[in-house]
């Protein structure tokens, strides 16, 4: 089982109290009448399906209730590090496979 | 199947060498929802201050509050307590905007404790509990289920657990109880 570490917990917890929710720092168009159908399309469906470090999100569901993003390895499954949500997205040079 | 277990009458459900299980009385409980701001506010009507860490609790009395999340908050209260929280709450509301709802009905508490007590929360519990310290609590999950659990010493625990999950959560104790007996 993953170890995922909590940001407003600040405590590291098995992945069973946690829920995968998609890619993070995908913005929602303020106004989505002002968009094409191609950037609305791309906002929608349209994810990077990394290899390697992937931005995402997750949930603190049977814990405080919190989203917070985190940077996974997709190919090792290691979290590089996690941070809660709004805040600005860290470097991948700045991160190690160690993590948290 | 449908089975109908009665959830209001405190009594032990299962009880071996290893651990006891036991339903406890009704209490009230209350969420609390409210904004770092006005956390000053809240703290000073109930009388009781309102713990800043995830998992802290604070006690006063009969009245007991949790921390769940950065702005949420379990108020536990006698019967005889309650109409006066919701009554300090709604005189301070102009001021200090927050969200107290009575969820009294939607939980049930389940004591656990015997020399095996921690090791029959680890059926359903995948957190280490040997890292949670005695007199604090988290939300976590069992088996599935989101509780509430408090530590409460060494061996003694007990869990809120919504009441459609407890016939449930109370059935995998009551066999736990027994099979941890056996060793």
């Amino acid at each position: 089982m993953l170890l995922i570490h909590c940001p407003y917990c600040d405590e590291t917890l098995p992945e069973a109290e946690f829920a995968y929710a998609g890619e993070a720092h995908i913005l929602r168009p303020d106004n989505p009448a002002d968009v094409s159908e191609e950037e609305w399309r791309d906002f929608l469906f349209i994810r990077t399906n990394a290899k390697g470090p992937h931005y995402e999100r997750w949930r603190h569901i049977h814990g405080c209730g919190r989203f917070f993003n985190a940077v996974r390895n997709t190919v090792t499954d290691r979290f590089l590090t996690t941070y809660k949500a709004g805040e600005p997205r860290p470097e991948l040079d700045t991160l190690t496979e160690d993590g948290q | 199947m449908t089975v109908h277990v009665d959830l209001l009458t405190a009594r032990e459900l299962a009880s071996s060498r290893a651990a006891t299980v036991s339903l406890l009385a009704p209490v009230v409980r209350f969420s609390l929802r409210v904004g770092a701001d006005e956390r000053d506010a809240l703290s000073s009507a109930l009388g009781v201050p309102l713990p800043t860490r995830i998992g802290q609790c604070s006690r006063q009395g009969e009245t007991e509050i949790l921390s769940l999340g950065p702005d949420e908050w379990l108020v536990l209260a006698s019967e005889s307590e309650a109409a006066g929280i919701i009554e300090a709450c709604a005189a301070i509301y102009a001021d200090a905007p927050h969200s107290l709802t009575d969820i009294s009905d939607r939980e049930v508490t389940l004591l656990i404790e015997g020399p095996k007590a921690g090791e029959l929360m680890t059926l359903g519990c995948p957190r280490d509990l040997d890292r949670l310290p005695d007199g604090e609590a988290r939300r976590t999950v069992f088996d599935g289920v989101s509780v509430v659990l408090w530590r409460d010493g060494a061996e003694r625990f007990h869990i809120d657990v919504w009441r459609s999950f407890a016939p449930h959560v109370m059935s995998l104790l009551t066999t736990g109880c027994g099979e941890l007996a056996l060793e």
